[in-house]
């Protein structure tokens, strides 16, 4: 049954699993923080991941700004983008049921894509990565880029968890998520503190997007295709949970790659499988004890 | 130091009306509190005793009226511009944040002017804080848990303390000990709101009683009055 099987075929697909892994990792971490401390479900995060690797696409071609610019500058802009969502669409409706703000934002992604659709077309734009070549492990040849997408993503990740677990910033928002009014009766800005959260969740997805241009073909719908994936994860780690998105999002990467070694028919089920054992047996996500934040 | 019964008052509560959705918890209160007086607001469950300090705070968003602080209209303010003013709340459940542990909650409140109690200091005055600092808090028991949301707002520098029922559920021993924190508060110049069922408690540290009936003040009275004339006010209360 697994003769075709060898160390190359696993290994590769460990390392695409790894690299999908990442970017769930990535665009999870997210959507959690947003959950958590405004308990609005982001469907327009698949959008907003799509415009960071169309900014870097437009950076690029229009101002010749390197891949290395379009990293710090376009998650900025998609940043910024969720700022002014946030408030123009999101703040209005903060007080009613979590519904509405589903449903705008996924509005949202309707108008952004079908936007986007218009002006680009469907097909994708390719965007050249900024490292060339690799190196020979032996069972496998590993480009430089796809390492560097691994590593940067891990290295977003624990900073982003450190921020919040380990500074006066992070406990702020800790304790946001589970009591608004009083944090804001001890006189913090909460309401400035939710636009600026929004923000980085939103500019953590245009971030993946730059990451992603290079793997991927940079077009409307490359969203889209991601966030029903995504949301698994998130349901799986836990709705709101930091290290729950994460580590869900890298094992979800992981067993998908494998699933398509061993039995590839399942590999587009596998994540859906889990998510209902994992709702089955824990309804409130793998890191359900861990409380909603950490 | 003490309340000067002439001193101009530092809130003033005028016509305060109030409301959860559409319905109405506040029905026109008024009162003052003056610099250094320790009042408590005395009532029935669902008087609107908790409605108060939440309309004060701005917590409760739908008010009408005036709330004056050191001759400043609050209402319209949101909850942290009030904080700013030098108002801090200390709420009914205590709201002990359990995703922190015992140190990060006490220093949650950042320093917003001068006069707060250093956290060096917070930890000597409450010893029991200190040991348990790494533990989460919502593990800590009822009555470490009410100082510790009392010791946290210290640090803030607000001189104006809302407290809402600190002694409630606490064993008679801790209802003690929290007294006399308050008693010592007051010692060091702060003015209290506090919101109190207990009347043996409220007895033994307030200036003034405020009672409150149907989201209206209906009696006012003094320390003295309290005591000689308990049977009044257990009328009020229906106890």
């Amino acid at each position: 049954m697994f003769e075709h099987l060898s160390i190359q075929l696993i290994m590769g697909q460990l390392l695409i699993g790894l690299i999908n892994g990442s970017f769930y990792a990535m665009l999870s971490l997210g959507l959690a923080i947003i959950f958590g401390l405004m308990n609005v479900v982001n469907f327009a995060h698949g959008a907003q991941y799509m415009l960071g690797a169309f900014a870097a696409w437009f950076l690029l071609t229009t101002f010749g700004v390197s891949y290395w610019g379009a990293l710090v500058i376009a998650p900025i802009m998609v940043a910024i983008f969720g700022l002014i969502m946030e408030r123009l669409i999101l703040r209005p409706i903060q007080h009613l049921d979590h519904l509405y703000s589903l449903l705008a934002t996924y509005a949202a992604v309707l108008i952004i894509e079908g936007l986007m659709r218009q002006q680009f077309g469907s097909s994708g734009m390719p965007y050249a990565p900024p490292l060339r070549g690799g190196v020979n492990l032996g069972f496998m040849f590993l480009p430089w880029y796809r390492l560097w997408v691994v590593l940067f993503s891990l290295l977003v990740c624990i900073g982003t968890w450190m921020l919040i677990e380990r500074t006066k910033l992070g406990a702020y928002l800790r304790a946001a998520t589970e009591k608004p009014d009083i944090v804001e009766a001890f006189g913090i800005n909460v309401p400035r503190m939710i636009s600026l959260t929004y923000a980085f969740g939103v500019g953590l997805a245009g971030l993946s997007g730059v990451l992603a241009a290079p793997i991927y073909q940079v077009s409307p719908s490359m969203g889209s295709n991601l966030m029903i994936v995504i949301f698994a994860v998130v349901v799986i780690g836990g709705m709101g949970s930091i290290v729950g998105a994460v580590l869900t999002g890298y094992l979800i990467g992981v067993v998908e790659g494998l699933t398509k070694v061993f039995y590839p028919e399942a590999a587009n089920l596998v994540i859906f499988v889990i998510m209902i054992i994992v709702l089955v047996l824990r309804p409130n996500g793998l890191t359900s004890g861990r409380g909603t934040s950490t | 130091m003490n309340s000067d019964a002439n001193a101009a008052p530092l809130l003033q509560v005028k016509d305060l009306r109030a409301w959860y959705n559409e319905s109405q918890a506040l029905h026109g209160m008024n009162f003052d509190v003056r610099p250094g007086e320790l009042v408590t607001l005395i009532g029935r469950n669902g008087a609107g005793k908790s409605t108060t300090l939440r309309s004060i705070m701005g917590i409760v968003r739908k008010r009408t009226g005036s709330i004056c602080y050191e001759d400043e209209e609050l209402i319209g303010k949101r909850t942290f511009q009030i904080a700013r003013k030098g108002i801090a709340y200390c709420p009914e459940e205590r709201a002990i944040f359990s995703l922190l542990n015992v140190g990060e909650n006490l220093t949650l409140p950042p320093v917003l002017r001068q006069g707060g109690v250093p956290d060096s200091e917070l930890l000597k005055q409450f010893p029991n804080l200190r040991e348990r600092r790494k533990s989460r808090g919502t593990l800590l028991s009822g009555g470490e848990q009410q100082m510790l949301a009392i010791a946290r707002i210290l640090r803030t520098g607000s001189q104006f303390l809302l407290l809402d029922e600190p002694s409630e559920g606490l064993a008679p021993v801790v209802v003690k000990e929290i007294g006399q924190l308050i008693l010592r508060l007051k010692a060091q110049g702060y003015t209290i709101l506090l919101v109190e069922q207990n009347l043996q408690f409220a007895r033994l540290v307030a200036d003034r009683h405020i009672v409150i009936e149907h989201g209206a003040v209906v009696d006012t009275l003094s320390a003295e009055e309290l005591v000689s004339d308990m049977g009044r006010v257990k009328n009020y209360l229906g106890v």
